[in-house]
């Protein structure tokens, strides 16, 4: 290996000598470098924020509605709705020891919601304290969600989808507050923190006031859930867990447990792979492309290489004379080559860093344009950028230095 | 026996004709001799100093280079040869434009291996050898043509080689500077290094203590130096005589 003093004024003598071909690889290595950092980084950005917006409805959840039957079964015609009853939940908990945690739904819609004199009409939700950490219904500080002794005592205590709070608090706290739900006084217990929610079913929950399931049949007297929601222990069991909803189910309300259409299921957790998988599948696609126009830049630096080797066929046939090997001919232009890349690498991820930040404080107000979310350059893409420079470097620098190791020390010597 | 060269042959091929620049030569050079090689140009003077320096290797024939077969190494063993055993005196110096006189004189030992402080040590005391202590850091454009040759020969000598080769290393310098760098050779001939040089300068020739003569790819004459040479005037007249002295 060269003196390492002596290779970096030979590269600064080569950058003097051939200032504009030695910039204009520089900035085609800094121009790929910030293109392929800017594309995964801003992937990143628009995968955290999908990420993000597909917690609001919940994460590694299943979602179940009952449908109808298509089997005749045990003297039971086809066509037979099934719908889910208290007693089903139970026997859910009870069945399947892989799930983790169960709850359901009651929907009341055009309910008239008054603080004072302000009235609005919106939705009712009956649920189970399971669903704060289920469908992250997590309250501010200062409140809380609906608990285990609201629903055993059936409590009318409500808790605040934080739009549907503002509409009718305004600026003001509500927790403490009184409201009238259908003209009957609810104390509000806690708001909804605020979230990004990309799926919902019966709408979106900052705009709905919850109370508890047992309250909510109490007073409007449902038994039926609108829908069941499961959450396995093992994100692995998914599968398993639906499989055994169906025999659980289907031996309490006799349908054919093979029988797919008795149960409609939202499976989030494949859902939500699938969106990980698509995230990842964009990202490869950005690294690719931003491979791609860094192996340009890539070309550029071994031409440069081949026409330093012109440049220096004498130097090349007086160290071969003075007995450098083949490999530490070659290692000074390979080394070359990835300081090349290595410094028009290292601007460009400094720029693209400032860019990221600069573009994450800019708000633009811009709906499409939100969906971005925050570009990050995170260290995955780091080492990814750097592989690749380091890829690129050794490979536009082999090529021109297996070229100068070739070079005949005899011809080289006579080279004027 | 420091050189033994046993019907050396050399053919090149440029296109479809190939030259045959050496036709047979047999040289021995024992260990401490200073030895001179004259001769017309296209001789095949330079493509046996070439030969000698393990820059090429023969078509045909045996190479004995300090007791070791040599004519059929492989490219890494002749620079790993080049390196330990043999020095090279360049006529156009052939030193490292951007690196100083001492790292010049460093380069043949970082091909070696050989550790910094190490380096440190022999570089600078070569440079003091051949009186340029002062110019260490000198870059060679800051140098005398002279002064570079002298960095050259402090280069040479780095890996304490066996065998200088020298290529008209007088040619390029004015004859005050070249009889200085000739007064280094025979001081370096007489601490004990052998030493064998090309030169079309009769009076350069007449320094060494034997010269050979080659033309059209054989050696002609092999004879003592010192003066009384009258197969050399003779060859002379018709090869390099024209050239004219240095001095």
């Amino acid at each position: 290996m060269m003196n390492s003093l002596l290779f970096v004024r030979l590269f600064w003598r080569d950058l003097k000598a051939n200032k504009k071909r030695m910039s204009l690889t520089l900035i085609a290595v800094f121009w790929g470098t910030l293109s392929i950092v800017l594309l995964l980084a801003f992937g990143e950005g628009l995968k955290d924020r999908l990420v993000e917006n597909g917690k609001g409805l919940g994460e590694g959840i299943i979602i179940v509605w009952g449908g109808q039957t298509t089997i005749p079964y045990e003297g039971l015609g086809k066509g037979r709705r099934i719908r889910f009853y208290p007693e089903d939940l139970m026997e859910l908990k009870k069945q399947i020891p892989e799930i983790e945690q169960v709850g359901a739904d009651y929907f009341n819609w055009g309910t008239s919601l008054t603080y004072e004199k302000t009235t609005v009409s919106n939705r009712v939700n009956g649920l189970f304290p399971s669903f704060e950490t289920m469908r992250a219904h997590y309250p501010m500080p200062g409140g809380r969600m609906i608990n285990e002794l609201d629903m055993e005592k059936r409590r009318r205590v409500t808790f605040l989808g934080d739009r549907l709070a503002e509409s009718l608090f305004g600026t003001e706290d509500p927790v403490g507050k009184t409201i009238k739900i259908d003209n009957i006084p609810f104390t509000v217990v806690g708001v909804q923190k605020k979230k990004q929610q990309m799926g919902s079913y019966s709408g979106p929950d900052d705009n709905k006031a919850s109370i508890p399931a047992t309250t909510f049949s109490a007073i409007w007297g449902n038994l039926r859930y609108n829908n069941i929601v499961v959450q396995p222990r093992d994100l692995k069991q998914a599968e398993y867990v639906k499989q055994r909803m169906y025999e659980v189910i289907g031996k309490r309300q006799k349908f054919d447990p093979s029988d797919k259409a008795a149960l409609s299921i939202w499976d989030v957790i494949k859902q939500q792979e699938q969106m990980a998988a698509m995230m990842l599948g964009l990202q490869i696609f950005f690294g690719i492309m931003g491979f791609f126009s860094l192996s340009i830049a890539g070309i550029g630096v071994a031409n440069i290489m081949y026409a330093a080797i012109k440049e220096r066929t004498v130097e090349i046939g007086v160290k071969m004379a003075l007995g450098a090997k083949k490999r530490q001919i070659m290692g000074q232009f390979i080394l070359e080559a990835i300081l090349i890349c290595g410094i028009g690498g290292f601007i460009g991820i400094l720029i693209s860093q400032g860019i990221c930040s600069g573009y994450q404080r800019i708000d633009t107000g811009i709906e499409a344009i939100s969906w971005l979310g925050k570009p990050t350059i995170s260290m995955t893409i780091a080492f990814v950028t750097v592989g690749i420079l380091a890829a690129i470097g050794l490979v536009s620098g082999f090529f021109p230095a297996r070229r100068a190791a070739s070079v005949n020390p005899v011809e080289s010597l006579r080279y004027e | 026996m420091m050189i033994k060269m046993q019907r050396i042959k050399k053919v090149y091929h440029t296109g479809r004709v190939a030259v045959e620049a050496l036709k047979g030569v047999d040289l021995e050079l024992e260990a401490g001799e200073f030895v001179s090689v004259v001769g017309p140009s296209g001789s095949g003077k330079s493509t046996l100093m070439n030969l000698c320096g393990c820059l090429d290797t023969p078509s045909e024939g045996e190479y004995f280079l300090d007791g070791e077969r040599v004519d059929k190494f492989d490219s890494n063993r002749l620079a790993e040869v080049r390196n330990r055993k043999i020095g090279f005196v360049f006529q156009n110096f052939n030193l490292l434009p951007y690196a100083t006189a001492y790292e010049n004189v460093e380069l043949p030992m970082i091909f070696a291996g050989i550790g910094q402080k190490k380096r440190k040590k022999t570089a600078t005391e070569l440079l003091e050898k051949v009186g340029l202590g002062h110019r260490i850091d000198h870059k060679p454009t800051e140098l005398s043509g002279g002064e570079m040759q002298r960095v050259a020969i402090a280069r040479s000598l780095a890996n304490s080689p066996k065998l200088i080769l020298a290529d008209e290393p007088t040619g390029n310098l004015d004859s005050r500077s070249g009889q200085g760098i000739m007064t280094l050779f025979e001081e370096l001939w007489k601490a004990g290094t052998t030493i064998l040089m090309i030169t079309h300068d009769q009076s350069i020739a007449r320094r060494t203590n034997r010269t050979i003569l080659i033309k059209d790819g054989v050696i002609v004459s092999s004879l003592n130096g010192n003066g009384a040479i009258p197969n050399l005037e003779e060859a002379t007249v018709e090869g390099f005589g024209d050239h004219g002295g240095l001095d």
